[in-house]
Order: C-alpha cells, then sequence, then structure tokens
C-alpha cells in the first residue's frame, strides 16, 4: 500500500504528462505481481467497490474523535476524505500495514458489515498518506489524471514496445494483468488478442503540408472525403460481443446505447461519432451534448440522436480487410453500409477530383449540406493498407483554414511545471457596445498554446510590466481603448454559450501571432463573432 | 467558553496577569517593565528567536541568546539596538528583580523560551517550538511552569508531522527518478533551509548543494556556530545544463520567480509543515511537497502540554480553537491569548 500511496500522491502534484509516465512505468518497473496489476487498474478506473460509503467512513471518524475537533480541521482542511486521511488516529503496531491486493481481494469478496470492519483495522495501521490512498481507492475517486491511454503508454514503455501493440491487446486483459507483465518483460510471449470485438489500434493521418506535399503527390493515387466534425470511433460487433470504441482504445459504449443498439452485424467499422437526424449531421457542440453524459436519458438521446458516419471498414464478417488496399476495403464497406441499412450508419461519401487545384476549390467553398460544416477533407491513397498509428504518405488530413480574430489580452494566468515561472495562459476579449453605447472588451476564450518560447518571454515581459490588479496566479493587465496588446486568435469554430458572458465559445482557440503594430482599439467587435454563429 | 477582553479562557480567570500580560506590542511584563518579542520598538526586550516577526529592529536593550543577537545583527545590521545582552542556555539576569531565563527551544539556532520568575511564579514563553531531533539546533527542554505559554501554528488534530527521513528520502528519490530536472527546495532562509542541508546530508548526499544569494549569509553564520552543512555553492554560477540533477535551495518566493528559469525544468519542491495538506501544495503550485516543519505538531503540542501540565496553559498565534477545545476534554486550564502581529501562514514557519 506505501508504493501505490507514494505514486497517487506523486500524480497528484504532477502536471506534465511525460513525469507522470516516467512515475506509473517505474512504479510498475518495481512492484511486484499481483499489486502493479491491482494498482493499474485502479488507476485506469477498471476497479469499483460498492462496500463501503462516505457516510460510513465519516460515522466511523466521529466514533474516535471529538466532533468539534473535526468540524475545526474539516473546516481548514476542506475535503472530507483528506481530513479523515489527516485527522484518523494512527494505532501503529495494532495491526500489519494491509498490502493493496489483500485490500482488493477484501473488498471484492467480503459483506459489508464485513468491509466496515476491514476498513477500520486497516485506516488504523497506515499512514496519513496510506489512508488517503485507501479512501481514494474505495470511493473510486481517484482524480490524479491518469487516463487509460496514458496507462497504456507507460506499459509501453515499460516493454519498449509502440503502444499499438499494447491498445492490440488490452481488452482481452483482465486485471490484475499478470500475462501482460510477463509479455513485457519478455518471460512469455505476446498474450492472444483473440477477444472477440477486441480493439484494433487505429489509422491516423498526417496533417498535409500545402507548400511541399502537393508538388510530391500524384493526385491521381488519392482519394478524397470530408473529415467530419464529431469523434472518430471503431464499432465492433463479433460473435455475440458489442463495442464502441474512441479511437485510444477507451470503451465509451455505455454513454451511447442508441448507437449499440444499431451494431447489428458481424464486422468492425472505421467511422466518426456524429449526431445524426434524417441523414444529416449536427454541429460538434450538439455531439458535446452527448459526450459530456456517461449514462444519457432517454429525452437527450431523442434530441441529440447520434449515429457513425463510416470510413472504413477493418472485419468483414470473420474476414480481416487491413491488408487489403483501401481500393477494396471501400468497395467492401459500400456493400456491408448498404447490406445493413440502418438509419445509425451511413456512408462517408467520396469527392471525385482530378487535380490538387480542383480539390483546393472545394475545400474552400464546400458545397451546401454536411460538407459546410466538416473540419476539411481526408486524403487517402488508393493502394494504403490499414496500418496502426500515423505513417507518412498513405493518408493526409487537409483541415480548413482557422477563423482568426484580433483580441486584446485581459487576464493572464501563471503556468504549471515548465512554466511555472510564466505567465502562460491568457485570457483575451473583443469590443462590445453596452447599454449607453460605451465600448468595453468582454472575454471569448482563453488560450495557452499557440506561441514560440521566445513569443512567451515577450508576453510575459508584457503582462509583468502592465499589471492592473493581482488575484493569486492571475493578472489583469491594462487594457483599454488607448493601449493594449493585441493577440491574433485562431481558432477552429465557434458555439453559443451560455456559461460565458460573451454568450460564444471557441473551438482549440490558440495564440497565433502577437500583433505589436496593431492599436486595441482596432482589434475585433463580438459583432464579428456573432456573424460566424449565423453562417455555421 | 466566557470571553473577556484579555481573551477567551477555560477554568478560573488567571491571577498571572499581574506578572506578564498580552498587550498591543506584544507580551508585556510589568514588574520587570520588559516585553517579550514585541511587534514594535520598546525599550527593554526579550527575544526568543531570530524569525522576522518576533525579533524586530529598533529597540533599546535587547536580552538573548548570543545565536539569535548574531542573526538580528546579520539581518539588520549592527545598529539593530541601542544594547544587547547576550545570555546562555540554562543561564538567567534579573530584570527589577524578575528573573529572566532562556531554556532551548528546539525550533532553530539560538531559538529559546524565556523563563519568567517572580514572587515564587513561573511562567514560561514558548517561543516558537518543536520536540522532534534537528541537527542545526539544541533540542527543547521542558521546564516544570505554572503558566506555560505555548505557540499553535499547527494545532489542529490534522497536522501530524510525518518523520523527517521519511521526507527527505522523497526528495532523493526524485533526484534519482529525475536525472535531467534540477530540485528547486523552497525553504525559509532562517532554520528551515540549513535543517533541509543537514538532513540531506545525513541522509548521505554529499554533492555540491547550490544555494540562492539570500541564504548565504545565515549559512555562513550556522557554520561559524559549528553546523557542518558540507559544500554549498553559489546558484548563480554555471550554465542551464550544469544544473541537471542538482539540489538547488532558496527561499520560497524564489521558486517561482523569474530566477527560477536559469534551471533545467524545475521540480517546484517547498519544505513546510502546511504541505501537509493538498490543496495548499497545489494553490503554491509545488510539484513535491515536503512536510518539514520547525513547529510542534498537534502531537508534539498536546503531549508537551500534558507533560508539563501547568495550572495554566495560555495558546497564542495560531489555531487557538483546538488547543482550547482538547485543554477543555483534558481538563487542562487554558486561554487563548489573541495577540497580533505573529505571521503564521505565509512567513517563516
Amino acid at each position: 500500500m506505501r508504493a501505490f500511496a507514494r505514486l497517487l500522491d506523486s500524480l497528484a502534484f504532477t502536471p506534465a504528462r511525460n513525469t507522470k509516465l516516467t512515475l506509473v512505468r517505474d512504479y510498475l518497473r518495481e512492484t511486484p505481481d499481483p499489486e502493479r496489476g491491482w494498482a493499474l487498474a485502479a488507476l485506469t478506473g477498471a476497479l469499483s467497490f460498492d462496500a463501503a460509503k462516505p457516510a460510513f467512513i465519516r460515522k466511523a471518524v466521529e466514533a474516535r474523535v471529538d466532533p468539534q475537533l473535526f468540524a475545526l480541521s474539516y473546516d481548514f482542511v476542506g475535503d472530507l476524505a483528506e481530513t479523515v486521511a489527516l485527522i484518523w488516529p494512527s494505532q501503529p503496531g495494532a495491526n500489519r500495514e494491509p498490502e493493496l491486493p489483500e485490500v482488493v481481494d477484501a473488498l471484492r469478496s467480503a459483506s459489508r458489515a464485513e468491509v466496515q470492519r476491514l476498513l477500520e483495522g486497516w485506516l488504523d495501521a497506515l499512514d496519513a498518506d496510506g489512508r488517503w490512498a485507501l479512501l481514494k481507492l474505495l470511493t473510486g475517486a481517484m482524480r490524479v489524471g491518469v487516463s487509460a491511454r496514458l496507462a497504456k503508454q507507460a506499459l509501453a514503455d515499460l516493454g519498449a514496445i509502440d503502444v499499438a501493440q499494447i491498445e492490440e491487446v488490452w481488452h482481452s486483459q483482465r486485471p490484475p494483468y499478470e500475462d501482460l507483465f510477463a509479455w513485457l518483460e519478455k518471460r512469455s510471449d505476446k498474450p492472444s488478442p483473440d477477444a472477440p470485438a477486441r480493439f484494433r489500434p487505429v489509422m491516423l493521418a498526417q496533417a498535409i503540408d500545402e507548400a511541399t506535399d502537393f508538388a510530391k503527390y500524384d493526385a491521381a493515387d488519392y482519394a478524397a472525403e470530408w473529415k467530419w466534425d464529431g469523434i472518430r470511433v471503431q464499432a465492433a460487433s463479433e460473435r455475440g460481443e458489442k463495442r464502441l470504441y474512441s479511437r485510444t482504445g477507451d470503451d465509451i459504449g455505455h454513454a451511447f446505447p442508441d448507437v449499440m443498439a444499431a451494431l447489428n452485424f458481424e464486422g468492425v467499422i472505421d467511422g466518426e461519432l456524429l449526431v445524426m437526424q434524417d441523414g444529416r449531421v449536427d454541429s460538434f457542440g450538439d455531439l458535446q451534448q452527448r459526450l459530456n453524459r456517461k449514462n444519457p436519458d432517454a429525452k437527450t438521446i431523442a434530441k441529440f440522436p447520434a449515429g457513425i458516419r463510416a470510413y472504413d471498414l477493418l472485419l468483414d464478417g470473420t474476414e480481416d480487410l487491413r491488408g487489403l488496399p483501401f481500393k477494396e476495403r471501400r468497395k467492401r464497406l459500400e456493400a456491408f453500409v448498404a447490406r445493413h441499412k440502418s438509419p445509425r450508419i451511413d456512408l462517408s461519401p467520396l469527392q471525385p477530383f482530378d487535380t490538387w487545384q480542383e480539390l483546393a476549390r472545394l475545400r474552400a467553398e464546400p458545397p451546401d449540406g454536411d460538407p459546410k460544416i466538416a473540419e476539411g477533407l481526408m486524403l487517402k491513397r488508393w493502394d494504403s493498407l490499414y496500418e496502426a498509428g500515423r505513417p507518412k504518405g498513405p493518408w493526409f488530413k487537409w483541415k480548413r483554414d482557422p477563423h482568426l480574430i484580433d483580441a486584446v489580452l485581459m487576464y493572464a494566468q501563471r503556468g504549471h511545471g515548465k512554466r511555472s515561472s510564466f505567465y502562460s495562459d491568457y485570457t483575451f476579449g473583443v469590443w462590445r457596445d453596452d447599454a449607453n453605447g460605451d465600448r468595453h472588451l468582454t472575454p471569448v476564450g482563453k488560450a495557452y498554446f499557440g506561441f514560440t518560447d521566445e513569443e512567451l518571454k515577450q508576453i510575459d515581459k508584457f503582462v509583468r510590466d502592465n499589471t492592473v490588479e493581482r488575484f493569486g496566479p492571475v493578472r489583469s493587465v491594462r487594457a483599454d481603448k488607448d493601449f493594449g496588446l493585441v493577440l491574433e486568435v485562431a481558432f477552429e469554430g465557434l458555439q453559443r454559450s451560455t456559461r460565458h458572458k460573451s454568450g460564444v465559445a471557441m473551438r482549440f482557440p490558440r495564440i497565433n501571432r502577437i500583433r505589436w503594430d496593431k492599436p486595441s482599439r482596432e482589434a475585433d467587435e463580438l459583432a464579428t463573432l456573432e456573424r460566424l454563429l449565423e453562417t455555421a | 467558553m466566557p470571553n473577556s477582553a484579555l481573551g477567551r479562557y477555560i477554568g478560573s480567570m488567571p491571577k498571572s496577569d499581574a506578572l506578564l500580560c498580552p498587550s498591543p506590542a506584544g507580551l508585556y511584563c510589568k514588574p520587570g517593565d520588559f516585553y517579550i518579542d514585541p511587534t514594535r520598538p520598546v525599550d527593554r526586550a526579550v527575544i526568543t528567536h531570530g524569525h522576522a516577526d518576533h525579533a524586530r529592529s529598533g529597540h533599546g536593550k535587547v536580552l538573548a541568546t548570543r545565536e539569535t543577537l548574531a542573526i538580528m545583527e546579520a539581518r539588520y545590521g549592527e545598529d539593530f539596538a541601542a544594547a544587547t545582552h547576550p545570555l546562555a542556555y540554562r543561564d538567567s539576569v534579573e530584570i527589577d528583580g524578575v528573573s529572566v531565563g532562556l531554556v532551548p527551544a528546539g525550533h532553530v539556532l539560538g531559538s529559546a523560551q524565556a523563563v519568567v520568575r517572580h514572587n515564587g511564579l513561573t511562567m514560561t514563553v514558548s517561543g516558537d517550538f518543536k520536540r522532534r531531533r534537528d541537527p542545526t539546533c539544541a533540542g527543547f527542554e521542558p521546564v516544570k511552569s505554572d503558566v506555560f505559554i505555548t505557540e499553535a501554528t499547527f494545532g489542529l488534530p490534522v497536522f501530524r508531522h510525518p518523520p523527517d527521513t521519511d521526507e527527505i528520502a522523497k526528495l532523493l528519490k526524485s533526484v534519482a527518478q529525475f536525472p535531467e530536472r534540477s530540485h528547486l527546495v523552497g525553504a525559509y532562509a532562517l532554520g528551515k533551509a540549513q535543517r533541509v542541508i543537514a538532513l540531506l546530508r545525513e541522509a548521505g548526499y554529499d554533492k555540491p548543494v547550490y544555494v540562492h544569494g539570500a541564504l548565504e549569509k545565515i549559512n555562513a553564520l550556522y557554520r561559524s556556530f559549528g553546523v557542518d552543512l558540507g559544500e554549498l555553492r553559489p546558484a548563480t554560477a554555471g550554465k542551464k545544463a550544469d544544473f541537471a540533477g542538482a539540489i538547488v535551495v532558496a527561499p520560497p518566493s524564489a521558486t517561482q520567480d523569474r530566477w527560477s528559469r536559469r534551471f533545467p525544468d524545475p521540480v517546484v519542491c517547498f519544505a513546510s509543515g502546511w504541505m501537509r495538506v493538498r490543496a495548499r501544495a497545489r494553490q503554491g503550485g509545488v510539484e513535491l511537497p515536503l512536510i518539514l516543519s520547525d513547529h510542534a505538531d498537534w502531537d508534539e503540542l498536546t503531549l508537551t502540554a500534558a507533560e508539563l501540565r501547568p495550572d495554566e496553559l495560555w495558546i497564542t498565534h495560531g489555531e487557538e480553537d483546538a488547543l482550547l477545545r482538547w485543554s477543555e476534554l483534558n481538563g487542562q486550564k487554558a486561554r487563548a491569548l489573541s495577540l497580533v502581529g505573529y505571521d503564521e501562514g505565509e512567513g517563516e514557519t
């Protein structure tokens, strides 16, 4: 338990992904089976217990600590689990410190009454960090910033292999993953990935370099289709097992019962998950209404029905198509979708073209209908096999140019980790007229990337030199019609938002350049953004 | 709980006010006409230790340990007081018929409890104190007293500082795990910084430790009093890459300042008792919290009170309510003094 507690503690304070990877990898390397496997399951949310509830924990602590002292402490600390972990009177020597595997075993098998008794004994024996880890484990709320994706990458680092190999076997493995570790430590062969409806590692596209790539490649070798603005998914249905995966192999089926019900086939489809009504797709904002909910109610499903627009076919019946060229797979996909006839699954149409110039026109002026809200175009070599990862050459994405606005820097916040001494998170605003006709800046977004290291230094200096007020890690900087720093902000799309004062929310905003040359009063107006909402 | 102008108290109203009583400038001894750790300039002051919120400049005559006087001189210059009177540990002097003695408090180098005796009444002012071993200063010595005036910085039962060796091991493990990064340890310039370095040496860390310029004077002073800190180097010389794998000790404010940019991808650490509470560490942008405090934790505070069993326990600067409640539960007469001017949050704790 001690090593697991220390790991949780370190992860909780570490913002950087690479540091988290090192922490998890080293822990997995230094910790024996089956403890590390249970820890991995706990981190990735694969463990849940319902044996002990917070109300019980609170009762147990109040039986040991004076309620007034507890109340004063809880007031100070602010978090119940942490207060309990810190205030619980240790009884060192009263009990042996429990190991993670025995805790997991007991929680999986013991009755509720037994668990409560065991829990009190464990809390007596552990130190404050151990108690905190135990309570986190029990309530299932790790919140230490480890996604399944990150855990898989750490496993790949441990075995010095590509993460696609982990993804391929992941869904056939169960905690505490002893076969998986044996393989990564070269003590045994790769575990069989032959679980029905397992995840197949996804093929991804490179961004095209307009300046050089078109000269290098022949338009006749490529097919083009729209890049739909949803999330990339893989729908698998095999021998009675049905799964819906994100592109990193996370199982998201529980959030999309309407899509799951439509998987009445034998095969594996690669496609885009979208909100679809009567054959038309809706915006990413609508999809977000579904993505935000783990267990959507019938009303939400009826209002935002989801479906898949199919790009590719990986498995047809029992036949693996990944070794066939795209041209062949595409024919099989068209037949597959036609045969299936589901309103929840349709085909992403190909866009015929002869020259790159023709395609560029199509991208710049998409025809009416769904293409208007596509993210851009995808180019796929007719002879490309379906390869895991992001190989250079077979597939390209060619996104639409981002929208640009000139906004004024209003607030800046200190970053984390490497950037903890820099003001690197920027809130920017545009002009709007109030009821009296006066112009004010209203915040429209926040961005923390897009600039170079050199630009970061320059903006940081500007923030420090022009601070008007401080609120903890945040500074407000001088921004009025006579003075202010104008930032050219690029973003992918705009949505209406009731949570933002301005009424709009940007997708992927980033700092495109600093407009040292532009007076603040000439920055954009909110009306410009509102017009953009209407055309979308 | 009764309230009065003199603070809140448990049990009968104390008679000891005639000897020491709270005043706007700090604890005042009327028969001896002196103050203990006054927060504004006075004619006669007894100073328990060198932290800025207890030791201010501009007093007339200052009574303190030789170490504390040296610290005040290093910080404020030679003219920090009109006259000084050094007193060795366990010695005492008479001030207008009142006996004043100094006894080790275990807080930082030179820190002392002030023991005030008059007409058969003994009152001990703990100043700031801790009970655990500290290689950089003399350990706390309990004094049988009628009134014990205790600090309460960490006076909540959630504060139980873990063993120092565990925290230093945490730091050393991180240094080994991230050899390409530097570890930037925020530590208060007086006491904590030297203790962190001394604990690293005890743990067998024998590489040079890099220090911020603001620590140099106090480090030299600790050495002159015989505290071994091993090889120290200024953190200013050298290229960025030279600091990969290094431990750098600096005042907490410098760890997030522009100053920190000279180090490669620093792991920001902070050595403080407040690091026990996660939200505190997160707010401060700390990546590696080190729970190392120069103050007594809850167990040390309550065990000290139980060990001394004074007729009256007076509680000052910190979380007074919880210690008052503890006293009530344990049949200890107690009183919260509500003195102002001592820095409990962001200062040198």
